[in-house]
């Protein structure tokens, strides 16, 4: 039983890793099927974290926090919006742009609050499923925005493959020009598909200050943005894919946080490392596929599109 | 047309739709009003399925399976047969333009915009769609066709209306007008017909393309499959065939953008070329005019000087790594001047020139390297008429003093007035060259279906 | 809409060069807000940011000690940028330069010769262009993008400096501050100017730039880079092989970066220790834009953004606002230049309040 009950913690603590990866990712896919390259998923979470971080610990409300971090990320993605879609500037650098301008102001707005901490609510207490059970305590021991972005997750597959406006977005994302010539507004389904990628980067950050640490530090998404951008590309732009992405990311960390534990010697730099060498090992052996990427990406990812 | 479907406004006047001035203010309005349109560059979207691509301009609410049973329905009803499952990006060419079609006709359109349907059809496939718009015609839809091909025009039509530089010109009955007469409405003034001269009798093989195969890189590109042709000093070999039939895979590994793993594969004057780079080959006097003058022949954002330097063999203009400006500058303008390439100023920015002056910018370019063989790619492609006609003098000239040159080409007319010699390349593979004089096009549209048998090995350049 | 974005029909050389300056103009109005916003008086913050930290001879020694690393990095990254390679990584080729430079530096504790150095600038250049040689071989053999990869590589680089610092390289006498011994004497960058802490750094620095500039202009090279940059298609079409220019662009960022590195470490700093930059190869990608990826503009861009920086220190300590403040500068002015970028292609067209916008052709054929 104790090493189920340890086989169980992992597992919800791998999940839990995973968790802010598949908010930002999932968000991200959904732009970039509409065509639209942001890089400045880092710089939306760092905003998203702080802003949500600054609302929690100042109204007590985890939830109003997570809601004002959405906002914040949909704000900052706005921006990036307006500068690509309608001024037409180049999609690479405005994320860069958006990143660095992303670090400053979650820095900014978090200065007042280093060093506080929140009250963190108890886990999701669901009456029918009872405790005993080995499902039951893995599905206890959640974060209810872990629920809600797996709930998310189906919201975005559905939407892609089943519903008329993802049909829209994603033959914007295929020909701009034809499904502006049969009358779709390319600019309306891009901004909406943007900010659908800020607002869940901004959740993305909310659940790292405001749930997984619960502290703000700066800089704490510690380049998880920019794996979340490497993980839409891992996933072949699939939803689905996304998700088993995630959930390896997130045991790399877990791992690492283990045998840092279990004192095996090795420095842990060297373990901290770990996350970013697997993003360059996992880009290594999906690019290298050329065929298969190319197939993938949406044809008018990072181009400009003039109405 | 633009205007009418919806996607562009007027500045001024109306449109009149069943006797009652619209202002259509969206495709989507555009549709409700019963007006449907086949886009010239098809806005089909090849990541979706067919189903999906129908699904997206069909009203809200519709089932899928519905919409797969009348899709069913209606490729029946008037002989357009589509798989709804299928991936538009696997289709062919003229399947797509069939998904567009049918896509249309779901909406019951009372007037159905067709714009140059035919630039990327075969002939026979042509013959198909004429078919049908005619069985579409009968069944009371109205049918705006609008094509810059005189013949189908006259087949086709019961009245036209001939635009120059957006005025109308003239409306007549095509049925009682001769091409001739109908280009002189189109054009104003008469079009200057080619003195084609008569060719060098040098008779050398100056390009000889043997036994060529190349697996396609990506699954929208096509495999070559043993090619072989040769290109004899002094004369034109033309090639056609619709776009998208590996001419891009053969002018890579011509050009040396791709190198084959096998040297004899393509040889220049007599030097197996085929494993050397693009730098090397121009070495042995091959010039490539390529398709896209901007951004593949030139680069937006770079003067005419710098644009001169692309090509060039750097010996003359590359001193230690250091560019001798002045030497590019001296190129330019002679460029510039022998070329008539308007204006002529070298520190303009390639971007700003026009189709035709930069075409002819890039074709000096070439052509000042002296070279012995000459590869062009769709070479009076969407160039005006005087344009397009000195290309092809210059073409001509240069034939006549004894350079092999190529010219791959979807207009079958400039091919046939250009050319000495024509093979039609289809699926990957090209049919033996045959002299203008004794091909038709009926045969050359057999061809381009991809209705033959590969050449053997050894037929070609023997 | 109001406006209509009309394309050009020929860029404008006039707002190549104006629109530099209207987004430094828009980002000082945008920074005025924000000062109002969180209550200072605009024209004071801006004096206190702008012009009290270069009013004596030792803040303009400031402004160059922090011009150096920001120019060198810069330079380097708009040589790569210039044949769109993505090296966003200077950061990490800055720390593997330091690594590389500083550590060498604590091998040759027991010579003073004068080529110790030379020898520490060769060996940071090394160190910056094997950390990016690793993306650019990733991005040839794999098709890796660079992006992503020289990012992820900046972490690593990161940690492993913090792991030398705690560890093999931590100074015995430091009371275990992880940071690693002094570097003696002839290890060190001399200073140039009595009653500054100006170095020789600078003038290195501007010496890269110079180099830079005759590069870009005459080189058979950089022309080739270019046309790779502007035009991927006719680049290939000219046979200029890409492999190449991927690879002189990283290493070119790299060396570059190496040797800001090596400045800071011995220079300002005079010790490996964990942070040796405060992003200033970040701060260099924003610089290499600003300066239209041009080396002049890049001296110009970076004297700005150095100043932004001790802007900031002087900010928070005269008005106590965050310095984090100095970052929110940096974006919107890199914000405010990729919009007035629309205007060096486009011009916008009054359409007053009343007419239909839109592009509309009366005639067909369209």
């Amino acid at each position: 039983m104790a090493e189920i009950n340890f086989i169980v913690i992992l597992l919800i603590a791998t999940v839990t890793a995973a968790t802010p990866l598949m908010l930002a990712s999932l968000g991200e896919l959904v732009a970039e099927r509409s065509g639209v390259l942001n890089l400045g998923v880092e710089g939306m979470m760092l905003v998203g974290a702080s802003v949500a971080f600054a609302v929690a610990a100042s109204s007590g409300s985890l939830l109003l926090g997570t809601v004002c971090g959405a906002l914040a990320g949909a704000l900052m993605s706005l921006v990036f919006a307006f500068l690509t879609l309608s001024c037409m500037a180049n999609q690479v650098a405005t994320g860069l742009a958006l990143t660095i301008f992303g670090i400053g102001v979650s820095a900014y707005i978090g200065s007042g609050f280093t060093g506080v901490s929140l009250e963190v609510s108890g886990p999701l207490v669901v009456p029918f499923i009872s405790d005993v059970t080995i499902l039951g305590t893995f599905l206890l021991g959640l974060e209810p925005l872990t629920y809600v972005t797996i709930v998310l997750f189906f919201c975005v597959r559905w939407f892609l493959y089943k519903s008329r406006p993802g049909l829209m977005l994603r033959a914007v994302g295929d020909v701009p020009d034809a499904a502006h010539a049969i009358g779709f507004s390319v600019l309306g389904v891009r901004y909406l598909a943007v900010m659908f990628g800020g607002a869940m980067a901004g959740v993305a950050g909310a659940f790292l200050s405001v749930y997984y640490t619960p502290v703000w530090v700066e800089n704490m998404t510690a380049g998880r943005g920019w794996i979340a951008v490497a993980l839409v590309v891992f996933a072949a732009w699939n939803p689905t894919r996304i998700m088993f992405g995630a959930l390896l990311f997130g045991g790399v960390t877990i791992l690492q946080f283990h045998i840092q534990s279990a004192n095996l010697g090795i420095p842990t730099q060297f373990l901290t490392m770990l996350p970013y060498a697997a993003t360059i090992a996992v880009l290594v052996i999906i690019s290298s596929d050329r065929a298969r990427i190319l197939l993938n990406t949406p044809a008018s990812l990072a181009v400009p599109f003039r109405p | 047309m633009k205007v009418i479907y919806g996607v562009a406004r007027p500045d001024a006047g109306t449109i009149l739709w069943e006797g009652k001035p619209e202002v259509v203010g969206s495709p989507a309005y555009a549709r409700r009003l019963g007006i449907g349109m086949v886009f010239q560059h098809f806005s089909v979207f090849p990541a979706l399925t067919v189903l999906e691509n129908i699904l997206l301009l069909s009203p809200k609410g519709t089932r899928r399976q519905e919409l797969a049973a009348r899709i069913s329905e209606l490729s029946q009803e008037y002989g357009l047969p589509v798989n709804p499952d299928a991936t538009v990006g696997m289709l062919s060419v003229g399947e797509r333009q069939r998904v567009e079609i049918v896509r249309c006709l779901l909406q019951e359109p009372k007037l159905l915009i067709l714009d140059e349907p035919t630039s990327v059809l075969t002939p026979q496939a042509i013959q198909e769609l004429f078919v049908m718009l005619t069985r579409l015609a009968d069944a009371g839809h109205s049918i705006l066709y609008i094509s810059h091909k005189l013949h189908e025009i006259r087949q086709l039509c019961d009245t036209a209306t001939i635009l120059r530089h957006g005025k109308v010109v003239a409306t007549v009955d095509p049925r009682q007008e001769t091409d001739a007469s109908l280009a002189h409405h189109m054009l104003g003034t008469l079009v200057p017909s080619l003195s084609k001269g008569t060719s060098a009798e040098s008779g050398a093989q100056r390009l000889i393309v043997e036994s060529l195969s190349r697996r396609a890189e990506t699954v929208h590109g096509v495999d070559l499959e043993n090619i072989n042709l040769t290109v004899f000093g002094g004369e034109i070999l033309g090639i056609a065939g619709i776009t998208g039939n590996g001419q891009a895979e053969l002018l890579e590994a011509v050009s040396g953008e791709w190198q084959s793993p096998s040297a004899r594969n393509v040889c220049i004057d007599g030097t197996a070329a085929a494993r050397l780079g693009v730098t090397r080959r121009r070495r042995l006097g091959l010039v490539y005019i390529p398709e896209e003058r901007l951004g593949q022949g030139s680069v937006p954002g770079m003067s005419l000087v710098k644009n001169g330097l692309l090509t060039v063999q750097v010996g003359k203009f590359v001193r230690w790594g250091v560019i001798r400006m002045d030497a590019v500058r001296q190129f330019a303008s002679k460029c510039i001047e022998e070329f008539d390439v308007r204006p002529a100023t070298y520190a303009i920015s390639a971007e700003a020139l026009s189709g035709g002056n930069l075409q002819k910018f890039i074709v000096g370019r070439e052509l000042l390297q002296a070279p012995g063989v000459v590869v062009a790619a769709q070479p009076t492609w969407g160039l005006d008429v005087g344009a397009a006609q000195s290309i092809r003098q210059i073409l001509l000239k240069l034939r006549a003093s004894g350079v092999a040159i190529l010219v791959i080409s979807e207009d079958l007319d400039e091919l046939l007035e250009l050319c000495d010699r024509i093979a039609v390349m289809a699926n990957g593979r090209i049919s033996e060259a045959r002299a203008v004089g004794e091909t038709s096009i009926a045969e050359i549209g057999r061809l381009m279906s991809g209705e033959h048998e590969p050449v053997p090995a050894n037929a070609a350049g023997a | 809409m109001l406006f209509r974005i009309e394309p050009r029909a020929e860029t404008s050389r006039f707002m190549k060069h104006a629109a530099p300056l209207l987004s430094a103009l828009l980002a000082m109005a945008a920074g005025s807000l924000l000062f109002l916003f969180i209550g200072h008086d605009p024209a004071y913050a801006f004096y206190v940011f702008f012009i009290v930290p270069v009013s004596d001879l030792y803040g303009i020694g400031e402004l160059c000690l922090k011009t150096s690393p920001i120019l060198l990095c810069a330079i380097g990254l708009a040589i790569g940028f210039r044949a769109n390679v993505w090296n966003i990584g200077a950061e990490g080729q800055l720390i593997a330069g330091a690594i590389c430079g500083g550590g060498l530096a604590l091998q040759l504790q027991a010579f003073d010769g004068i080529w110790v150095l030379p020898a520490m600038f060769v060996a940071g250049a090394l160190g910056g262009m094997a950390w990016a040689a690793v993306a650019a071989f990733l991005r040839i053999r794999f098709n890796a993008n660079e992006i992503l990869v020289t990012l992820m590589l900046t972490y690593i680089a990161g940690l492993f400096l913090s792991y030398l610092v705690y560890g093999p390289w931590r100074s015995p006498t430091g009371f275990n501050w992880p940071e690693s011994t002094a570097l003696h004497e002839a290890a060190r960058l001399p200073r140039l100017l009595a009653g500054t802490h100006l170095n020789l750094g600078f003038p290195i620095a501007l010496v890269v730039a110079c180099a830079a500039w005759l590069f870009i202009r005459h080189s058979y090279l950089a022309y080739q880079m270019e046309v790779g940059g502007k035009a991927i298609k006719a680049a290939r079409y000219a046979g200029f092989g890409r492999h190449r220019m991927i690879w002189m662009g990283l290493l070119i960022g790299g060396a570059c970066a190496g040797l800001a590195g090596v400045v800071e470490v011995a220079g300002t700093i005079g010790k490996l220790r964990e942070v040796v930059s405060p992003g200033y190869g970040f701060a260099a990608i924003i610089v290499a834009y600003i300066g239209r990826l041009n080396p002049l503009g890049i001296v110009l861009a970076s004297l700005l953004m150095a100043l932004f920086y001790i802007g900031g220190e002087q900010a928070k300590v005269t008005l106590g606002v965050p310095s984090a403040i100095t970052g929110i500068f940096q974006g919107t002015l890199l914000f405010f230049l990729l919009m007035s970028d629309l205007l060096i292609s486009y011009k916008l067209k009054w359409t007053g309040f009343s007419t239909a916008s839109g592009l509309s052709e009366p005639h067909g054929n369209g």
